[in-house]
């Protein structure tokens, strides 16, 4: 059982390992200018474009580099604003039991209810479509999720014996959180996150879709699939290339979730502490 | 006579909706006392325990008065009741299994309250923490210290527990069924252990059980407790003789019952 996870693990770090790379080499090297339309319209792969050019004639292989960047950065940037501001309120919702507790709770469950990318939309709309905007939108919406988890998570860990025993020694609160109640509920906070990392992702092609993610010379996926899509038939790779790399990092990272799970769960760990 | 290291007084515990669940409680008990807290699951002991901790679950109010080492707890700030837990009393569970947090070793939750109260640091923590494995009697102490709670057995997690109970030095023990999810045989080591233990130490004890034999074991004096009030205390001794009320009379007949079972059990084997 222990093989089978690591594999899960292994094969998913590899999907989105590949993406990850894309994204750090289109750093330092492009194999064309993102705005070079040399190359003639919608040429199909080979001749000195890997996947061929688009409708303006644009290199695709080039645009897909960039594009893995906009999603690794909505991914990440996502993340961490539901990680930051879900944990917080979810401690707060915890500890302060009574009526700011049920109140949160009843914000945070109107939150959930809406859809994602409709409250992303919500907010993209009332704001700017920019990357950064994009960002705190589906990161606020996910927030509410990873708020509701943790407040789960650390009322189930304070009302272990171990908690109870830490405060008869005199512990004081804020250690007993440091040392107890986080590492106690990082596991399973751990997959969640990066279970939202691929929501995230696509969350944010569906924003840029439908033209409220990153603006036009910025090239994301989401909006090279749509502008793909009128011409489809005569030239696949644009929007078949996309959309591959796409299920490719959102499976990745899925899969590395699934994985972590197992690598995180104590009892497994075995190994370390035997000798 | 010297001042009680306890004295509870008047102790009601009441739910959010009303219902009392401890009523008028009182007892009292003497630095390097122990007293035996019986009564059946329900009968408010445990709440008992965590009111005299400061530690009862918000949503539950508590009147009357409970004084440990001079310290009025009920309606204390958490500042006041952090200085007191640990100093005055330390607690054991009953569950071993959730006793102990789970992603931490050992050795490193015994450390946790000694570097605290006794400001220890480095070798010389390590060797405290080795030298209190010991105390409970564990085998390897070097290697329990290292393991994470699930790699040792129940026995040995709840001695664990009692490490770290007697690593702040309290003057109360609080005991709250502590051998009740252990088998007969690591139950009785484990009597032995807390009654050697707390001997040498002076600490005064409350021991919380359900089942007399074991509180008679270990404790002086015993308080049996029903529906949230007491029923009837004294000497285990006089309590076990010549119980006064129905109810006690119950829990000793129950008790000897048991044991004529044992003791027709091997008659027929011979």
């Amino acid at each position: 059982m222990k093989r089978r996870s690591s594999l899960t693990l292994w094969t998913g770090a590899v999907f989105a390992g590949l993406v990850v790379l894309l994204a750090l080499v289109s750093l330092f090297w492009l194999p064309y200018d993102s705005d070079d339309t040399s190359g003639g319209r919608l040429t199909g792969p080979g001749g000195g474009h890997l996947l061929g050019t688009d409708k303006l004639g644009r290199d695709l292989f080039t645009q897909l580099m960039t594009g893995s960047r906009i999603a690794l950065q909505a991914g990440l940037g996502s993340v961490a604003v539901a990680a930051l501001l879900g944990v917080t309120l979810g401690l707060l919702a915890a500890f302060a039991q009574g009526w700011f507790d049920d109140t949160l709770s009843a914000l945070l469950d109107i939150l959930i209810a809406f859809p994602t990318l409709l409250l992303a939309m919500l907010i993209v709309a009332a704001r700017s479509a920019t990357l950064g905007s994009a960002i705190l939108a589906i990161g606020l919406a996910q927030s509410a999720v990873v708020a509701r988890l943790t407040r789960i998570l650390v009322k189930r860990v304070l009302a272990q014996d171990y908690i109870t025993a830490s405060r008869t020694s005199g512990t004081t609160w804020p250690r007993i959180v440091a040392g107890h109640v986080l590492p106690n509920m990082w596991p399973t906070l751990a997959v969640n996150l990066a279970l939202q990392f691929g929501l995230a992702v696509l969350a944010e092609a569906g924003l840029s879709y439908l033209g409220l993610g990153a603006p036009p010379p910025n090239a994301s996926w989401g909006r090279m699939l749509q502008e793909a899509q009128a011409t489809f038939t005569t030239a696949p790779a644009g929007a078949l290339a996309p959309g591959v790399l796409l299920v490719l990092l959102v499976i990745g990272v899925n899969l590395v979730a699934d994985g972590l799970r197992d690598v995180l769960d104590p009892t497994a760990r075995k190994d370390r502490a035997a000798a | 006579m010297t001042e009680p290291l306890l004295t509870v007084d008047g102790l009601t515990v009441r739910t959010g909706t009303g219902r009392e669940l401890v009523s008028g409680l009182a007892f009292e008990i003497a630095p390097g006392e122990r007293l035996g807290l019986i009564g059946e699951s329900g009968s408010g002991k445990s709440l008992t325990t965590l009111a005299v901790l400061g530690l009862l679950p918000a949503g539950m109010t508590v009147t009357g008065s409970v004084r440990l080492d001079g310290t009025q707890i009920v309606g204390a700030s958490e500042k006041t009741l952090v200085g007191v837990r640990g100093r005055s009393a330390a607690v054991v569970f009953q569950e071993p299994l959730t006793a102990l947090d789970p992603l931490m070793r050992v050795g490193k939750q015994i450390a946790e309250p000694l570097r605290r109260r006794r400001d220890l640091k480095g070798t010389a923590l390590k060797a405290a923490v080795v030298d209190l494995l010991e105390q409970v009697r564990l085998p390897e102490p070097d290697r329990i210290a290292r393991a994470f709670p699930h790699e040792i057995s129940g026995g040995q997690r709840q001695r664990v527990a009692l490490a770290m109970a007697l690593a702040c030095d309290p003057a109360l023990l609080v005991a709250d069924e502590p051998t009740t999810a252990l088998d007969v045989t690591v139950q009785a080591e484990m009597l032995d252990l807390i009654d050697g233990l707390v001997r040498d130490r002076g600490m005064a004890v409350l021991f919380v059980s359900h089942d007399l034999a074991v509180v008679a074991k270990v404790t002086d004096r015993v308080l049996v407790m029903k529906d949230g009030r007491a029923v009837e205390s004294g000497a285990v001794t006089d309590v076990v003789r010549a119980p006064r009320e129905a109810y006690t009379r119950a829990l000793v007949d129950s008790a000897r019952q048991l044991e004529a079972a044992l003791d027709l059990d091997l008659g027929d084997a011979r």
